[in-house]
């Protein structure tokens, strides 16, 4: 069944099929309308879900914990400045090891004031705790909303997710997916059965006590761990998702990555364009590949690094600046990721589309053409550079 | 099911629980917040009518009660607060300056 429906939309949908518990709901643009949707499936009967409009996405948040901790299954969606607001209850989710589902549709963050996208606010919470899973279209977007319960509520894990696609790019545009069957999702997701919740009368739980240093550090690891056995389980889910859908994904996309010698890794809708450049270049010989990161946390280090092995020069896209006057943070994860490999192909970085820049085919060419001269060269050049600003000098 | 009572400062991280959950309530009653103490209770037995008037003004729930009398002081988490001496209509409470009673 194939369906014309914005991101947001395919998103609220698979909220729909899924009939969650509870939904903490707060409007920021570009994300209102997935609780908009939503609200719509709740004042006609067509979900169960208890739907909690607060004041704040501190509180739409606190109210997800809350629900969860009690034994139910909690949703929410927000956008930059929401998520922000959130920054302190994402670690509480996520160290209480609540496995919430959050929509993040990803949008700069103040200031200046924005509305379109980058990565600046995800980036933001990327060592908050939180399971990070990166959409590069609508279908993707849906896909990975109900992909998103069985990797976070399996015990191993007990992680919160957070599945992230691009504000108003893939949020607002519309494209024909293909949609599941409502009963084909419910059997996927199954039942949120935890073994231990507030609402269980057999024995009284507290969350989140105060953890004394004997102990926190402790509780850290054991966080940590999580984070690391969510990297197969993430791969579990993605093949049984592969039998009920035909859809194969992996921790990231390699795209003409066989032999592949100049190599884009990115994040994102900004695929589609990079893989126009990439066949493009490969029609005249330039051995051109990509790499689309789907799973950021856990970072698939060791992974990105076989796939970069063989390559002679990469540039990491980076879409949200860092400021770290380093690199953006893709950037400081592939390199680092690369570190370890006896043969290391020269990285470059390249912060562009920040506050919704728009980026094209043309532009990739241009990328391709640098790399071409740094692997011809060995001479890397400035290593962390912008793209895309207007500037009196010349910026790729 | 891990209980607190098997759990302490020498417990590796393996055995401990997801979050720092507790499965079971009154587990503060294991937790010594005693420590804090700058002034400290005394309680004279022969003085006492067991008139039950410090237990519920106790912040801290640190009077013990069995069979309708009350025992001596819960030092483990008592915080040396005063406020049942200033309840007791007996001189069944004196504080002594420190955080041990003499």
């Amino acid at each position: 069944m194939s369906s014309p429906l914005s991101g947001n939309e395919a998103v609220a949908y698979a909220m729909k099929q899924i009939n969650p518990d509870v939904m903490g709901a707060f409007p920021i643009t570009p994300s209102t309308e997935i609780p908009e949707y939503f609200a719509q499936y709740v004042a006609n009967g067509e979900v169960d879900t208890e739907y909690v409009t607060v004041e704040s996405e501190h509180s739409s948040m606190s109210v997800c914990i809350a629900a969860q901790a009690a034994g139910a299954r909690a949703i929410s969606a927000t956008s930059s400045c929401g998520l922000a607001l959130m920054y302190e209850l994402l670690y509480v989710a996520a160290s209480c090891r609540l496995p919430i589902t959050l929509a993040c549709v990803n949008r700069a963050l103040s200031g200046p004031i924005n509305i379109n996208h980058d990565y600046s606010d995800s980036m933001g919470a990327r060592d908050s705790g939180w399971i990070q899973i990166y959409a590069e279209n609508n279908q993707e977007a849906y896909d990975n909303f109900i992909m998103a319960m069985p990797v976070g509520e399996i015990p191993s894990v007990r992680l919160p997710v957070m599945t992230c696609m691009d504000g108003f790019i893939t949020s607002h545009a519309v494209e024909n997916i293909e949609l599941l069957e409502t009963d084909a999702v419910r059997r996927f997701i199954g039942e949120y059965r935890p073994e231990n919740y507030l609402l269980k009368k057999e024995n009284p739980l507290a969350v989140g006590p105060y953890d004394v240093s004997p102990y926190y550090m402790e509780h850290k690891v054991l966080e940590a761990e999580a984070m690391k056995a969510a990297k197969a389980r993430i791969l579990e889910v993605a093949a049984e998702f592969e039998k009920i859908s035909g859809r194969h994904y992996g921790l990231f996309e390699e795209y003409k990555m066989e032999d592949a010698e100049l190599v884009l890794v990115l994040i994102g809708s900004t695929a589609g364009t990079a893989k126009a450049a990439v066949d493009k270049l490969r029609e005249d010989g330039v051995k051109a590949g990509l790499v689309k990161i789907r799973v950021f946390r856990p970072f698939p280090g060791e992974e990105l690094a076989r796939a970069l092995a063989g390559t002679r020069a990469v540039a990491v896209m980076d879409k949200s600046e860092g400021f770290s006057a380093n690199g953006g943070p893709l950037f400081a994860e592939t390199r680092s990721a690369l570190y370890d490999l006896k043969e290391r192909p020269y990285t470059i970085d390249i912060v562009y589309g920040l506050g919704g820049r728009d980026i094209r085919v043309e532009d990739f060419e241009k990328i391709f053409s640098r790399l071409a001269n740094i692997a011809q060269t060995g001479e890397i050049g400035p290593v962390y550079t912008h793209m895309g600003q207007r500037s009196k000098e010349e910026t790729v | 099911m891990i209980y607190a009572k098997d759990i302490n400062e020498r417990t590796p991280w393996q055995d401990l629980t997801p979050g720092g959950e507790i499965y079971e309530a009154g587990t503060a009653r294991a937790f010594n917040t005693g420590t804090w103490r700058t002034d400290t209770p005394v309680f004279h037995e022969e003085a006492c009518k067991h008139c039950m008037l410090c237990i519920p003004f106790c912040p801290d729930s640190a009077i013990p009660v069995k069979d309708g009398k009350r025992l001596d002081f819960d030092y483990m988490h008592c915080k040396g607060c005063g406020i049942c001496k200033e309840v007791c209509p007996f001189p069944a409470i004196t504080m002594v300056a420190g955080g041990v009673a003499k």
